[in-house]
């Protein structure tokens, strides 16, 4: 039976998402669960259903694709994405890119590097467009090594690339719970609560100075926003492409930051210039003139830096938290 | 040549996007121009003209703006066509939330902001819900989180939209946009015949055409009284 067809108490029982998709469309069916969305409709009369510009026959069809989206973002069939391939395409002056091809993998680094205005953001764009010939550069991408579905491209639910942004303003008035059992609700987790319990744990993990969940999320400092961003896309996104814009040092425990990411089996793309994160991934595409002039593999020396580094970075921390409890630096 | 029409509410960062697309879309040899309709004022022709697009601005005063699309795109399309344009776009401020300016088989694209809040999908009528397209801007100052709600809202009353996250300050998307701008639409050689996608209402209240005097004496044409017997279901009205 077409899902119009059905009441809205059958069509609540099969499909409980609906209930967003209802309230959405300003349908207000209390009282009336027993009727059909159409007989809800009718119960208003013609200037009525003028006024709010209602169109039934619009509405009908609007359910259905609605049902069909959920019910394929909501299946278990998709095939996981293992790996993506960029084949090369031609840098700004229209040259050929040198490499073969650049194979990413879950689990996996990658940093992205080169000046203002060479291509770093553009190289994402092709990726997250899964370009196919058909981008300005002319690169390629492949999914697990095929042909990717349109999906990628079109499905707000299934992106490919989550993208962590640089400015970590937040705009809804709503506390951390509030926030994040908003966000879950709308990527339609089953088990909301413990979700949300885990989400707000990892971040204050992650953050040098604690929050509770009742902390209005405007006011949350920029290092704690970014903490709460960065777990909160580690469990509630599906996307198996992360991209992160520069973490700046703002106090988060960076490593672990990445950590938690690639624990979920993502493919983290870091575009960044400080030295600690970039050594932190196995390799790094070297971006000039619009096009993939490198592909560099972290060497045992460089390895060493990072240890040297990474004390650094902990003495740092120190003295960071030291300034912020009001103690004396020693 | 083709049409498109862009809507979408005040400072949503129509002109931004529209501007960063043409650039692409000239980079493929496409010859745009650009009509700008806006109630009272609008500067948006002068940012059109310094980035060397050919642009027409119509201004509809008190009226409707929407209403005012309708009596004056078919003119204006006969313009684009005397100048042999690849691709007129018309720049719509959606001022009234209940009017679109969109016409049945002309791609019509609706820009909208993260920062408008989230419960913005739901307030704006025809505009949102019958638009091909669905762009949503501002992205850069909001978290991912926010994106991906606020995203999940327009899909719920437009399931059949593609979502385009546009940065209309950097342009990023804006090519992918582009793309999708001159596909699988025809070419028009008139508008004539062409029929609105969504019905405007017939008669128009005394409001809309300028009355700012409060008052039943001031009330004319199709006014509506609130029923405060009604409780808790009007508010959704
Ligand atoms: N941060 C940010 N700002 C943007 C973005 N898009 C547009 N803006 C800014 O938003 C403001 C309004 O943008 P416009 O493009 O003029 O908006 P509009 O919809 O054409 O406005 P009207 O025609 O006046 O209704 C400008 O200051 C833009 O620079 C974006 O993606 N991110
Ligand atoms: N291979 C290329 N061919 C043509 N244009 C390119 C190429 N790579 C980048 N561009 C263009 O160059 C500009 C700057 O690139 P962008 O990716 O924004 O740089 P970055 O993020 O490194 O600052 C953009 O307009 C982009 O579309
Ligand atoms: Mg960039
Ligand atoms: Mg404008
Ligand atoms: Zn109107
Ligand atoms: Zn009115």
């Amino acid at each position: 039976m077409s899902p119009s067809r059905k009441t809205i108490n059958e069509l609540l029982t099969a499909y409980p998402f609906l209930s967003s998709f209802l309230e959405d469309n300003n349908i207000n069916y209390k009282g009336n669960e027993d009727k059909t969305l159409r007989e809800i409709i009718n119960l208003l009369d013609k200037n009525e259903q003028e006024e709010l510009a209602i169109n039934i026959q619009q509405l009908e069809e609007n359910l259905e694709s609605f049902i069909e989206q959920m019910s394929e973002f909501l299946s278990d069939d998709d095939e996981e994405v293992t790996s993506i391939t960029i084949f090369p395409g031609t840098d700004k002056s229209g040259a050929p890119e040198k490499y073969e091809s650049l194979e990413l993998k879950k689990g996996e680094i990658v940093c992205i590097v080169g000046p203002t205005g060479s291509g770093k953001s553009r190289l994402l764009g092709d990726i997250e467009w899964v370009a196919q010939n058909d981008t300005p550069t002319k690169r390629r991408v492949l999914v697990n090594n095929s042909v990717p579905d349109s999906k990628w491209r079109f499905s707000i639910s299934d992106k490919l690339v989550a993208q962590l942004s640089q400015n970590m303003n937040f705009v809804m008035d709503l506390t951390v719970e509030e926030f994040v059992t908003l966000h879950a609700e709308s990527r339609m987790i089953e088990d909301i609560e413990d979700t949300v319990k885990t989400i707000i744990s990892n971040a204050n993990n992650l953050a040098g100075e604690r929050f509770s969940k009742d902390t209005p999320i405007t006011s949350l400092s920029g290092g704690q926003s970014r903490a709460l961003m960065i777990a909160d896309t580690a469990t509630l996104s599906k996307s198996p492409v992360i991209l992160i814009d520069e973490i700046e040092n703002a106090g988060i425990d960076r490593k672990r930051a990445l950590d938690l990411l690639l624990a979920e089996d993502k493919i983290v793309l870091l575009a960044t210039h400080d030295p600690t994160l970039a050594l932190l991934g196995n390799r790094r595409i070297v971006i000039k003139n619009g096009g993939i002039d490198k592909i560099i593999e972290t060497s045992e020396e460089e390895r060493e830096i990072l240890a040297e580094l990474e004390v650094l970075d902990k003495r740092q921390m120190q003295l960071r938290n030291a300034l912020r409890h009001g103690e004396k630096l020693q | 040549m083709k049409l498109v029409t862009f809507s979408g509410p005040p400072s949503s960062g129509k002109t931004s996007v529209i501007l960063k697309t043409i650039e692409s879309l000239r980079h493929r040899d496409v010859s745009p121009a650009v009509v700008k309709f806006d109630c009272l004022y609008t500067d948006d022709d002068v940012l059109y003209r310094k980035a060397g697009v050919p642009v027409k601005k119509g201004l509809s005063g008190s009226l409707c703006p929407d209403h005012y699309f309708v009596s004056n795109i078919e003119a204006v399309v006969d313009w684009g066509l005397e100048n042999s344009y690849d691709l007129l776009v018309s720049e719509s401020a959606g001022l009234c939330n209940r009017c679109s300016p969109y016409i049945k088989d002309i791609k019509a694209i609706c820009v909208i902001d993260n920062l408008s809040g989230i419960n913005t999908p739901k307030k704006i009528g025809p505009m949102l819900k019958t638009a091909d397209i669905v762009v949503i801007t501002k992205g850069d100052i909001v978290s991912q989180a926010e994106r991906e709600v606020f995203a999940s809202r327009v899909q719920a009353v437009n399931p059949k939209a593609i979502i385009l996250n546009v940065n209309g300050l950097t342009g990023q998307g804006c090519f992918e946009l582009s793309t999708l701008l001159t596909e699988e639409s025809q070419d028009v050689t008139t508008l004539k015949g062409k029929k609105l996608r969504f019905s405007m209402p017939s008669a128009l209240c005394s409001y809309c055409l300028g009355e700012t005097r409060i008052g039943e004496n001031y009330q004319m044409g199709n006014v509506r009284k609130i029923d405060l017997e009604k409780g808790e279901n009007s508010e959704s009205k």
